[in-house]
């Protein structure tokens, strides 16, 4: 079985290492890191305006060239946090406490080599951890009925209520109001019309690509605004003196390296995703090390340990949506998206019916994080100027960029609108602490998640009792009520302990 | 970066009022889709009806909702949601966005553009008018020739580029 996947990753390779697609890998990631760079422009909301540039490629390029923009997303982060202590992306929040600090007592190249390597090593634990573990999973899953798939639909929600740092009830509406657009217009079971109270607008539903654009992209705008950005930063040129330097004192730190990458392949399959395992690990590596007292003074730990397990969170995020078809972070789910518009379903069957595709896949992302690491360490100085442009400028191109990409998802001028009620209806949800991620990723799993939902009920005759009728399907919903509790649970061993041992 | 709100202490709309709002915005968009759900019938008909699965969405909504609103009610009564000057930055954005967006249908995508980044440029950014228009021009120009030459994907046009034959 394992030697299979070794065969199927050399064939792999053969597809990714095509000079068009690697040509592609190169473009994604440098794309990817402008789109990391820049305010108002993440990960997600990227790679959502430019999915129907890809339309007219082959699955495989297309899904080669949005992975690539998605770890040069993840590349970026790393650029704005250190120079400018502005985390272009919120999982690059943690990477500012030492990153910043660093590059203030002049040491940025170094800084920065020790988050881009830490990046990719990250990402390539998570990568071999896909290789090894994804198809067994697929495989697993083939046996899944309706009901076994809505459990882990179920599963996967529950994590991001008791995951989240935000409030649970504010969670929980999120996901529900995504889940409640996603049933707006056709239902594809009855062929009635609902929700849509007579406008015709709505007749085809929200898009979630539309959502995308408009909650990440306008709504970051907006509060790029609010907080009145001034750049300040620092200026880098990593020569390749600093780089080696660098390397070499990293070996030090490969506890601190492994234990972040484990923390980021847990946050990331259970779609807690890259912020808090970022968070995690920065907490954990502050506790567990000798120079934690020094940690926010520029302590190069305490880049390492942020930007491992973000990077390893980010691509283990793949895994369950390859082979389960349920993402772990909004990116995944544009990514899923994609899937489903070039006509390939993800989950389990896609490393059946598209072995060619998901291997291709794979081996790209070996090798798109190679020549990622390469190109980030030798054009930051490009990048860093890229940030100096003043946000007058940058802000209307952004808006711009925006529209065009909602425009071009269905060609209606009318996403543009929503895309900006979505962008006003992102800057309130954020500022009041509603998590976007499982909004987009209920508006994206909901009409999947409904179907089995009903095609569960239809086999029980409308008893939910179908949820718990054999041990796989009630081990997972089990999980699920673990992990959607589990906030509760780990405050009353907090408080078992405390009371325990008076301090 | 809250923290540095509540610092400069300046005022503004209070964070619990916003929060209120919030919460009741979610709870009557949840009986919208209650209301919906049950006009196209949320109940078993050999089945599960169109509006069965969205009509427990909606009154988990509501459920929770009402919980926000509780703890919003109970949320620090001084703690600001922003302060009046930053509201008017933001303001500034989403004004020209929005009549941005509203032009778009009817003059297409490039002559809107243009106005966007000029009035941007030129009232916020206080940019020299040929610099402005350099960017104006130049951006639209850019997309035109790499979405509608290169990928030829097409973007919505208006009566101007129907007089310059685009």
């Amino acid at each position: 079985m394992i030697l299979d996947n070794f065969t199927h990753l050399y064939h792999g390779f053969g597809i990714a290492a095509d000079p068009f697609n690697i040509l592609l890998m190169a473009i994604g990631i440098l794309l990817g890191v402008i789109i990391g760079v820049l305010p108002g422009l993440g990960g997600a909301n990227g790679v959502a305006i430019l999915l129907p540039l890809t339309f007219s490629m082959s699955p495989t390029s297309a899904i080669i060239l949005l992975s690539c923009i998605y770890w040069g997303a993840l590349f970026g982060g790393a650029i704005t946090s250190v120079l400018f202590n502005i985390p272009g992306e919120p999982w690059s929040v943690a990477t500012t406490f030492d990153g910043h600090p660093m590059a203030r007592s002049g040491r940025a190249g170094e800084a920065l080599t020790a988050a881009f390597t830490s990046s990719f090593v990250g990402a390539f634990f998570a990568i071999v951890m896909i290789t090894l573990i994804a198809p067994l999973v697929a495989q697993f899953a083939l046996q899944f009925g309706p009901a076994e798939k809505f459990a882990v639909y179920f599963l996967a929600f529950a994590s991001f209520v008791g995951m989240s740092k935000e409030p649970p009830a504010k969670t929980v509406v999120s996901m529900m109001l995504g889940f409640a657009l996603a049933c707006v217009g056709l239902d594809m079971v009855t062929g009635q019309l609902r929700l849509t109270f007579g406008f015709t607008e709505l007749l085809n539903g929200f898009d979630f690509l539309i959502a995308v654009i408009g909650l990440f992209g306008i709504g970051e705008i907006l509060l790029t605004m609010e907080e009145g950005l001034e750049f300040r930063g620092k200026s880098a040129r990593i020569d390749p003196k600093v780089v080696w330097k660098t390397w070499k004192t990293l070996p030090r730190f490969w506890a601190t390296s492994l234990r972040s990458c484990v923390i980021g392949c847990w946050m990331g399959i259970t779609p807690a995703g890259a912020t808090p395992a970022s968070f995690m690990s920065y907490g954990i590596a502050k506790r567990m090390s000798k120079n934690g007292n020094n940690f926010g003074n520029g302590e190069i730990e305490g880049v390492i340990a942020p930007e491992t397990a973000a990077h390893a969170a980010g691509t283990s995020a793949l895994l369950p949506m390859l082979a389960l078809g349920v993402p772990g972070s909004p990116t995944a789910a544009v990514l899923l998206g994609g899937l489903l518009i070039w006509g390939l379903q993800p989950g389990p069957m896609l490393f059946v019916e598209q072995a060619d595709f998901v291997w291709g896949l794979i081996a790209s992302m070996y090798l798109g994080n190679v020549v990622g690491l390469i190109l980030v360490l030798t054009t930051v100085p490009l990048f860093a100027a890229i940030l100096r442009i003043p946000f007058s400028i940058i802000a209307p191109v952004i808006l711009v960029i925006c529209a065009i990409g909602a425009y071009t998802v269905n060609n209606n001028v009318f996403d543009v609108l929503m895309m900006m009620v979505f962008g006003v209806l992102g800057y309130l949800l954020k500022k009041t602490n509603y998590p976007l991620a499982p909004l987009v990723l209920a508006i994206v799993l909901g009409p999947s998640a409904e179907e089995s939902f009903r095609q569960s009920l239809l086999t029980s005759a409308g008893s939910v009792s179908i949820f718990w009728s054999n041990p796989l399907v009630s081990t997972i919903m089990g999980l699920g009520l673990l992990a959607g509790v589990w906030p509760l649970i780990s405050k009353g061993i907090a408080k078992l302990r405390s009371s325990a041992q008076p301090a | 970066m809250e923290q540095a709100h509540q610092e400069a202490g300046g005022a503004g709309p209070k964070q619990r009022s916003v929060e209120i709002g919030t919460a009741v915005l979610t709870l009557l968009f949840g009986f919208v889709v209650i209301y919906g759900s049950h006009k196209v019938g949320s109940g078993w008909d050999g089945g599960p009806q169109a509006g069965f699965f969205p009509f427990y969405v909606g009154i988990i909504i509501c459920a929770c909702s009402l919980v926000n609103l509780v703890s919003a009610l109970r949320e620090d009564r001084t703690r600001i949601f922003a302060e009046n000057g930053q509201l008017v930055q933001v303001l500034k954005v989403l004004i020209p966005a929005c009549v941005y967006v509203a032009l778009v249908p009817e003059f297409g995508i490039y002559v809107p553009s243009i106005l966007l980044i000029l009035v941007f440029m030129v009232w916020l950014g206080k940019y020299g008018i040929p610099l402005s228009l350099a960017v104006a021009f130049g951006v639209p120009i850019f997309f035109y020739i790499t979405l509608e030459r290169w990928f030829l994907i097409p973007l919505p046009k208006g009566p101007v580029e129907a007089m310059l034959g685009l």
